[in-house]
């Protein structure tokens, strides 16, 4: 098994490809009911034609509603995309006062109410201990936040430990800015740790939410020396029930440079998947147990079975995720 | 102030009912019927008069077997019902005892706007150990209610009924009058419960669409059908099974603070007319009420007497309520049974005979999902909206961040029940049964309109009108005088029952004739309601969702009449 699996895992839902979420990731959320185009790898069964012949849902048909016979009574009728997009021309003014000043919104406190403040949060996706082919060990990967609705500081960090030892893994802070429905971008540093030198690097990305519930962080770092890297993210949850959850979830990375001392050639360097199976007996407590897959791609993979390490590392793991 | 200064309230001690399993399992079968369960409550405490104190405290609070903190009125969860008369001028003392400001809003009251009781907005708010004496002319009758309208004091237990007596005497003879107050109840700090949607919004949601529900589909409609509607909400990022919030997950869910299991009774002669006086008067709560072997004659809906309409079912949005009459014929117990919209839980009392009976409490319903019509109002093809085509014009701040989706065109038709409850076979009142008697306040044709849309992130948790939070707003104005029109559209896909403050809002049919005077207008999923309001009360006043969590989340508007 590679971590092709996951990805055959993460098609199990009809109508569901990674690489449809991959592409509206791109189009962020410029995607909308009636122009986005039929997924080119979903199952056939989800494509517009077949919700158009069935004869139950003929009018569900989505693909077809910007020129439907409304139109007929509307004569240059324009319906605007149900999510995102920019204003129209012609919008109206949200503004209703005629002038009249606010009294009260200035001074919420009295109202004990505030509509920005903050709150935090911590998720501790991935807490485990993990017995590969290539040794045991355990391994994490965390974020939190604070902040409002638009704006949060964010901390996410992954890594693994193997012999008592730290092997690889980083910790990014960033600022987090909502820019659209489902997406925020995030400008922030990243500093490697585990074996090897400590790199920093600025870091850009996005992070949000891709059609049909795919969660996405795709980052772009820079790092001294002309260093670059990229590491895309995606997971999903599949409910078997409501605290049966299965967390499909694939992630790759990129350098622009060899860096030996770390082990990585440029090109892509690893494809990592994992597969969770989670019981959330509470939100906030969720045992799993799972299988991981550790890739090494490219470079990266001749430079390791060099040093007579594993390309690819099959992983069993059991951990717990936590959420305060 | 030190836990053991916090007096107590008396109350029988009970197990909760929280849940599907608990009530359903256990006492939903009738099998298991412990003995408190059937205990008979203390009568909610009554004060009449016109001059009445009201003191705001904590106290401990006990509804789970836990024991939490609450705030009282008159050492109650709720507080007393207050009994005035049409006419008169009432003059209510309230002595906040708590640590930090409290108020009370005096819900549906046309009442002067230094009286109504909203902080920061129509007074500066009862401050920590000092009191306020409000006064104003009783000008209406009805069944009416009062809440907190600060922060979550009204979820901590701060609200209560009001009913006043007409002038001229009731218009319908009834040998019993019962006050019905449904509430919801948590046992988390209400803090707790918002930073936790503000972090995860489906966090109380167990009722998720699921792998298993997906192959249910798939077996009875076939699984291309099944796969493409899936697809088609999952494309969106939209979520079919999000009807409430906040769930019996965490809710326990009370009539006159009284769990299912406590079982409020109310006692009747077989034979007699009963008016029971129906108040949601939770804090992020839809129910469906139902008194399985008898009908409801409706006879008032938020106070208003409307034309008398027979109906088996209605929904009772957060902060409405209805005055009904039944007629129990025979000599047996019959469960008032009212549902919350998810069915994630359920209120319940029973009208009996002698104390201590109980009749069969139905199952939940299975939970609904959303339907089309829902996401895309009169563009989904279950739509049943023959009213005419209406186009919603969205506002510029409609695109950004904090919108997740927009209705281009909002169904008008006020004959739909809502979502769960369109395929029943018996009959559910819809706002469109709801005639107001002696019709519009005004008769004057609106001379303008102002359109204002519902708007949310459910992912983000953000709730707005026209894409904007109540921060990032300002206020709407009312000229002084004139009568105009709200034209609200529902860009969501959940219920938001809204509040205009100070005046009453005259609903419209599609072809807008005048319909039904309210306080609270429940605006469904893809819907466009509009109502005539007359700008006949000056000052500063409250605007919003009566959804507690949306309300602090943004969706609030100040408006101001000059």
């Amino acid at each position: 098994m590679t971590w092709r699996a996951a990805l055959v895992a993460l098609a199990m839902m009809p109508g569901i490809v990674a690489a449809q979420s991959m592409k509206d990731m791109q189009g962020m959320d410029q995607s909308t009911m009636h122009d986005d185009p039929p997924p080119a790898a979903s199952a056939p069964a989800a494509s517009p034609a077949d919700q158009h012949d069935s004869p139950d849902h003929a009018g569900h048909d989505m693909s077809g509603m910007a020129g439907m016979g409304h139109t007929s009574n509307n004569a240059g009728m324009e319906m605007g995309p149900m999510q995102g997009g920019k204003a129209p021309a012609d919008a109206r003014s949200g503004d209703w006062s005629d002038g009249v000043a606010p009294m009260s919104a200035h001074d919420m406190r009295m109202m004990d109410m505030d509509d920005t403040s903050s709150t935090g949060m911590l998720l501790i996706d991935n807490l485990e201990a993990y017995a590969g082919q290539g040794g045991h060990g355990q391994s994490w990967e965390a974020e939190g936040w604070y902040g409002n609705d638009r704006d949060k500081l964010w901390v996410r960090s992954e890594g693994d430990r193997s012999d008592g030892r730290p092997q690889d893994g980083d910790v990014e802070v960033l600022w987090s800015h909502a820019v659209a429905t489902f997406w925020d971008t995030q400008l922030g540093v990243r500093r490697d740790i585990g074996a090897g030198p400590k790199r920093n690097w600025a870091a850009f990305g996005v992070q949000g939410l891709a059609p049909y519930w795919f969660e996405v962080e795709a980052t772009a770092y820079a790092g001294q020396g002309g260093r670059t890297a990229a590491r895309v993210r995606v997971e999903y949850e599949l409910l078997l029930t409501q605290r049966l959850i299965l967390q499909p979830e694939i992630e790759l990375n990129a350098y622009g440079k060899n860096d030996i001392a770390r082990g990585i050639r440029s090109g892509i360097s690893s494809v990592d998947g994992g597969l969770r199976l989670r019981y959330e007996i509470r939100r906030s407590v969720a045992p799993y147990v799972g299988v991981a897959w550790e890739h090494l791609t490219g470079g990266t993979a001749d430079l390791a079975s060099g040093r007579g390490q594993r390309i690819t590392d099959r992983r069993w793991v059991a951990g717990v995720r936590l959420w305060f | 102030m030190r836990r053991s200064d916090v007096p107590s309230i008396l109350l029988p001690r009970r197990r909760f009912v929280q849940g599907l399993t608990t009530a359903g399992v256990g006492l939903g079968l009738g099998l298991i019927r412990p003995a408190w369960a059937t205990e008979p409550m203390s009568p909610a405490s009554l004060l009449a008069g016109n001059a009445m104190d009201l003191e705001i405290r904590e106290a401990s609070a006990d509804f789970t077997g836990r024991a939490r903190r609450a705030v009282t009125v008159n050492g109650g969860v709720p507080g007393p019902t207050l009994r005035w008369k049409e006419g008169e001028t009432v003059s209510l003392h309230v002595q906040n005892h708590l640590d930090r400001t409290s108020s009370i809003h005096w819900h549906g009251l046309i009442v002067p706007a230094h009286q109504d009781g909203v902080p920061g907005i129509s007074f500066d708010g009862i401050p920590a150990g000092s009191s306020f004496t409000y006064r104003f002319p009783v000008r209406q009758s009805g069944t009416y209610w009062y809440h907190a309208h600060s922060r979550f004091q009204e979820q901590s237990g701060l609200y209560g009924a009001i009913v006043i007596e007409p002038k001229e005497g009731e218009r319908h003879v009834a040998d019993r009058d019962y006050v019905l107050l449904i509430s919801d109840w948590t046992d988390e700090d209400p803090e707790r419960v918002y930073a936790k949607l503000r972090t995860r919004s489906d966090v109380y949601n167990y009722g998720q669409p699921t792998l298993s529900d997906f192959l249910r589909d798939a077996r009875a409609k076939g699984l291309g059908e099944a796969a493409s509607m899936r697809s088609m909400w999952n494309r969106m990022r939209m979520n079919m099974s999000d009807l409430a919030d906040v769930s019996g997950a965490t809710y326990t869910y009370l009539v006159n603070g009284a769990t299912p299991a406590a079982n409020w009774t109310g006692l009747f002669r077989p034979g007699e007319r009963v008016r029971l006086r129906l108040i949601n008067g939770s804090s992020n709560s839809i129910f469906d009420l139902r008194i399985p072997g008898l009908r409801l004659r409706v006879i008032a809906a938020d106070g208003q007497d409307v034309e008398p309409v027979l109906v088996d079912e209605l929904r009772l949005s957060a902060a409405e309520t209805y005055d009904v009459i039944v007629e129990p014929g025979d000599d047996r117990a019959y469960t008032i049974f009212a549902q919350s919209i998810d069915r994630s839980g359920y209120a319940r009392a029973t009208l009996a005979p002698r104390e201590g009976m109980a009749a069969a409490v139905p199952p939940l319903d299975p939970r609904p999902r959303l339907a089309m019509r829902d996401m895309m109002g009169s563009m989904g093809d279950d739509a049943a909206d023959d009213s005419g085509m209406v186009m919603a014009h969205h506002a510029r701040s409609e695109y950004g961040a904090g919108v997740d989706m927009r209705v281009d065109m909002p169904r008008t038709n006020l004959d739909d029940p809502g979502v769960g409850l369109r395929d029943r076979a018996h009959r559910v009142l819809t706002y469109a049964d709801l005639h107001t008697l002696g019709g519009a306040l005004d008769t004057r044709e609106p001379s303008r309109t102002i359109e204002l849309h519902l708007t949310g992130n459910m992912g983000r948790f953000m709730w707005s009108f026209d894409g904007l939070k109540y921060s990032e707003a300002k206020p709407v104005h009312f000229r002084s005088g004139e009568r105009l029109r709200v034209t609200l559209v529902n860009d969501t896909m959940m219920n938001h029952p809204i509040h205009l403050h100070g005046m009453w809002s005259e609903i419209e049919s599609p072809d807008g004739a005048f319909q039904v005077r309210k306080h609270t207008v429940n605006i469904q999923p893809a819907q466009q309601v509009s109502y005539a309001v007359t700008a006949d009360n000056p000052g500063r006043w409250a605007f919003h969702c009566h959804m507690l969590y949306h309300m602090e989340a943004g969706m609030f508007r100040e408006v101001v009449v000059s």
